[in-house]
């Protein structure tokens, strides 16, 4: 199953799996950021219940949640992407744009839907006694929000939000099947040209893991840091 | 009268559910002065927590109007002194209000301290080391001077309250609405709240207060107005209302809560 000489092999490939980690380092943090704004956005919209726009929202978030993932990418992929030119260079030298967008785009639409769900069951635990609090003061909605309530919200949610950072990392190997280069791809393509799987396979997981775990646990680091307050 | 000390002129205010089924609050109309200790009593649903909200719109009266130096401020717009249309900002009128709740409602992620600040600063544009300062010398003042850093959870419900208080103080705001402010506390800690609120209203400030102590209210305020089912029954003197009860529901609830 494994051999040594098949890590040595593989060995050689090490560049594309250096480039695989940049690659779904790049992928997972811009989705990270794009799909938490989209998910405020979301969770925002849905919560101000202004008609038409809470509805379609609401629409969103549900044909997001109830469709594949590979679906979602193929349709950014083949269908909006194919009818929009996008520039063709390559990002650090061997990130292919044209293909590393729209993996952007199609991971960035379907963790806003999961995350905005997260932000508003957050928002909505907090008590309205905190807003009420706050407005008596004079502050305004938006700043009540800013200051007071979301706050509290992020503090309360953050293991699930943590939970979905870490399933962006994992998500975002689908990637490949629309020719990103990120770790799943190292994985092919030295399979390729080695004929041996097991070994690359090896060390995909070993590199997943090695994100995905300090991941999970910076953001413990400032659950307690944020969890002050809690404390008598 | 005396209109130039009139602050808040509230007019036939309704509030109603479900269509007119539930009627928390069913016309009710009174004029708060400068300087007026306006205590409200009477039995639970008797409307008299919705008519207090009502004051400073966290309830959005169905019918009515609540005119606040001159404004009413249950109309989107009004008009102002050169006959223009003004878009009303509920905001300036608010933080012109203080405002104390049952559960105390201190923002549990900050310290007593950027409690107390946060709104002066944000709203207000104080500089932060001027409301610090003030912070300071209000928390000295209910003596609660060395928790400034602490939390709110690592504070007794009565200090709690006490800084809910100094919070809505902070704002300088020119009345102050109390909203069942000892309801939540353990028994011994009622004094020291109570205590605070005499003290306040000692200084002159315009107070709303809603309140099942009636010790308090007959000591401290100097008009009493008795609610039940949405409508004021019964308004006079502590010694009128406590003493010389003229409506037979107001001479029942005496009964059972003296």
């Amino acid at each position: 199953m494994f051999s040594s000489a098949g890590f040595a092999k593989t060995w050689q490939y090490i560049e594309l799996f250096k480039q695989g980690l940049i690659t779904t380092l790049s992928l997972s943090a811009l989705t990270v950021i794009f799909g938490f704004i989209l998910a405020l956005i979301i969770a925002l919209i849905r919560l101000s219940r202004i008609r038409p726009f809470d509805w379609l929202a609401t629409a969103y978030v549900e044909v997001f949640r109830a469709t594949p993932m590979l679906v979602q990418l193929f349709i950014v992929y083949y269908v909006i992407f194919g009818n929009i030119s996008v520039p063709s260079f390559k990002l650090f030298g061997f990130i292919r744009f044209e293909r590393f967008l729209p993996g952007v785009v199609a991971l960035s639409m379907n963790s806003g839907a999961y995350l905005s769900e997260i932000i508003r069951a957050g928002i909505q635990s907090i008590d309205m006694g905190q807003t009420e609090a706050a407005r008596s003061l004079g502050m305004s909605k938006s700043m009540t929000m800013k200051e007071i309530i979301l706050p509290q919200a992020i503090k309360n949610i953050l293991p699930a939000i943590a939970n979905e950072f870490v399933t962006i990392i994992k998500e975002s190997s689908i990637c490949y099947t629309i020719g990103v280069q990120e770790i799943m791809y190292a994985v092919n393509a030295t399979k390729g040209a080695t004929y041996r799987i097991a070994e690359p396979l090896i060390i995909a997981t070993v590199v997943y893991f090695c994100l995905t775990f300090p991941t999970s646990k910076i953001i413990a680091y400032f659950e307690r840091r944020m969890s002050r307050g809690d404390k008598r | 009268m005396e209109t130039r000390d009139e602050l808040i002129k509230v007019t036939d205010l309704k509030k109603h559910y479900k269509e007119g089924v539930l009627k928390a609050l069913d016309g009710v109309s009174t004029t708060i002065n400068k300087g007026d200790v306006l205590v409200i009593i009477g039995p639970s649903g008797s409307g008299k927590s919705t008519f207090l909200r009502s004051l400073n719109l966290l309830e959005v009266p169905t019918s009515g109007s609540v005119v606040f130096h001159g404004i009413d401020i249950t109309k989107k717009t009004y008009t102002d002194a050169e006959g223009k249309t003004v878009k009303l900002n509920i905001d300036e009128h608010r933080r012109r209000m203080g405002m104390v709740f049952q559960h105390f409602n201190l923002f549990p992620h900050m310290t007593i301290l950027d409690n107390m600040t946060l709104a002066p600063i944000k709203v207000r544009k104080m500089p932060r080391a001027e409301a610090e300062l003030k912070a300071f010398a209000l928390l000295k003042r209910v003596g609660l001077a060395d928790r400034a850093d602490a939390y709110p959870i690592q504070l007794s419900g009565g200090q709690k309250q006490r800084v809910a208080i100094v919070r809505a103080l902070m704002m300088e705001p020119e009345v102050m609405l109390f909203d069942e402010p000892t309801s939540a506390l353990d028994p011994e800690m009622v004094g020291e709240v109570l205590q605070v609120m005499t003290e306040l209203a000692k200084t002159g400030m315009t107070m709303v207060i809603v309140t099942h102590e009636m010790g308090f209210a007959r000591e401290v305020g100097k008009r009493i107005i008795f609610m039940d089912g949405g409508k004021m029954i019964e308004e006079g003197t502590p010694d009128q209302i406590f003493n010389h009860p003229q409506s037979p529901r107001l001479q029942d609830f005496l009964k059972k809560v003296l």
